[in-house]
């Protein structure tokens, strides 16, 4: 005999169990996706555990055909129209693909990474509040669908507060008690304000979710700080003394675990801690994840969705030895 | 008591320039200082974003040839806590499009060693390249 599995219960009425917290019944519903770059690479790991835990939620991800990348950042000047372009493409192919689908799907892109929300939404923004500049790029983009102005950009995060928090907690089959885990917003999640998911100054939006895999929340001032973002290229010890402060301040607190959701802060705060040590050997390294890799822990899932050999600081003895993850 | 300070004519035009590309209010700026607090890379700098926004106002060119604008990150901490409203880092950013708009650019992505150009994410590469190349 087979037990009764979640996806057994959804389909037949008879099993039906009224006493469950209403978020657990939620149907299912369709977005499209946007990954962009680096997440198909060195950070194949934050996608790979997105996309296992949203199907589990019920939250199914079609990524959009013949996407680009968005630029990573915006342009600062004052009309510039051309920066917008990179970033317009994708959600003028978000529409078309809404448009050519006969199922039900959102008209609402999900993102992951921090960088390209805030690119897209600051573009998506930009032209919503200035036709004249759209109806110009519609123009110069002949060879694409003029864009309507009715995509919405919201990152996973969004969508999971949206649904509650409870509907995460519902499905962890590996409670995360015990593990202080520090949260990392950096810049592109919060700023500025009006592109931002959550209060630039007080954002709680991964503490709920930390919260519902029943982790402990390590809260510290260098939560909003910035990583050093792109100057690692330039200057990979200024941002080693910046992943200084953000780590050593967490582990202070008693943080075991950082999580993030930008490929970018990963790679400051993850890799550079080899530079970090370079400077301060007496640091000792902390591992950092995405929040995605974190519910994928929470949720039982197996290597393939938690993807932890590609994080530069292996998470994997911490875990072992706090009785989380299976020895191998 | 009233302080006039006077600024060339040049200087003149080189605020009107940035005010131009950035489009911001930079004679607004009172220099309180909640910027230079705000910003993580200020200790990197060789004046402070306060101080860039100061010399823009009174016209002095030579902010130009500073460090600070090449250290921004755009993290947008300033622009989030100005009291008066003011975006710094787009000013950041009319300073560094003055510079590249001679078709200069500020780093050499090519003369990154190998070991750490191909370690870092496309996202590091790709910001920069949009950031410090004309
Ligand atoms: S925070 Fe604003 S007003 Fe204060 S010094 Fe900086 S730019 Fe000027
Ligand atoms: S946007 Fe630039 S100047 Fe402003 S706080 Fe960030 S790094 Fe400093």
């Amino acid at each position: 005999m087979t037990p009764t599995t979640q996806d057994e219960k959804r389909r037949s009425p008879a099993l039906d169990d009224s006493s469950q917290p209403l978020s657990t019944q939620s149907s299912r519903s369709t977005f499209p996706y946007y990954p962009g770059c680096t997440l198909k690479t060195t950070a194949q790991n934050f996608e790979d555990s997105a996309l296992a835990t949203t199907a589990i939620l019920g939250i199914d991800l079609v990524e959009i055909p013949r996407w680009n990348c968005c630029g990573v950042v915006s342009s600062l000047v004052e009309n510039d129209r051309m920066h917008h372009v990179a970033p317009l493409r994708n959600i003028i192919r978000t529409q078309d693909m809404i448009a050519e689908r006969d199922d039900e799907i959102e008209s609402r892109l999900v993102t992951l990474c921090s960088m390209c929300t805030n690119t897209l939404r600051r573009t998506n923004l930009f032209l919503r509040q200035n036709p004249e500049d759209l109806e110009a790029i519609n123009d110069y983009m002949s060879l694409e669908n003029n864009y309507e102005g009715d995509i919405e950009i919201v990152h996973l995060l969004e969508i999971l507060r949206e649904r509650g928090f409870d509907a995460v907690a519902d499905k962890v089959s590996n409670s995360l008690e015990g593990l202080k885990v520090a949260p990392y917003y950096g810049c592109m999640l919060l700023r500025p304000k009006d592109i931002g998911i959550d209060d630039p100054e007080n954002p709680t939006i991964q503490e709920d979710l930390i919260e519902a895999l029943r982790a402990t929340v390590i809260d510290t001032p260098y939560k909003k700080m910035c990583c050093g973002s792109y100057q690692t290229v330039q200057d990979r010890y200024a941002v080693a003394e910046l992943a200084y402060d953000i780590l050593t301040h967490a582990q202070r607190e008693g943080a075991e675990v950082i999580v993030t959701a930008c490929p970018l802060c990963a790679f400051n705060l993850d890799d550079r801690q080899k530079e970090v040590r370079e400077r301060y050997p007496e640091f000792k390294s902390i591992p950092v994840l995405y929040f995605t890799q974190l519910i994928a822990l929470a949720f039982g899932l197996g290597e393939d969705a938690l993807g932890f050999e590609l994080n530069s600081v292996d998470p994997r003895p911490l875990l072992m030895a706090k009785g989380l993850l299976a020895p191998r | 008591m009233t302080k006039t300070m006077m600024i060339t004519r040049e200087g003149e035009a080189f605020l009107a320039r940035i005010q131009e590309i950035s489009g911001e209010a930079i004679t607004a700026c009172d220099q309180c200082g909640t910027c230079s607090g705000s910003c993580p890379m200020a200790s990197e700098m060789d004046i402070t974003p306060s101080e860039m926004i100061r010399k823009t106002q009174m016209g002095q060119e030579d902010v130009l040839s500073t460090k600070a604008m090449w250290l921004c990150a755009a993290c947008f901490a300033c622009t989030v806590r100005c009291p008066r409203g003011i975006d710094l880092s787009k000013i950041a950013e009319a300073l560094r499009q003055i510079s590249l708009r001679q078709a200069v650019d500020h780093i050499d992505i090519a003369g990154i060693p190998a070991s750490e150009r191909t370690r870092l994410p496309q996202i590091a590469l790709v910001g920069a390249m949009r950031k410090f190349t004309s």
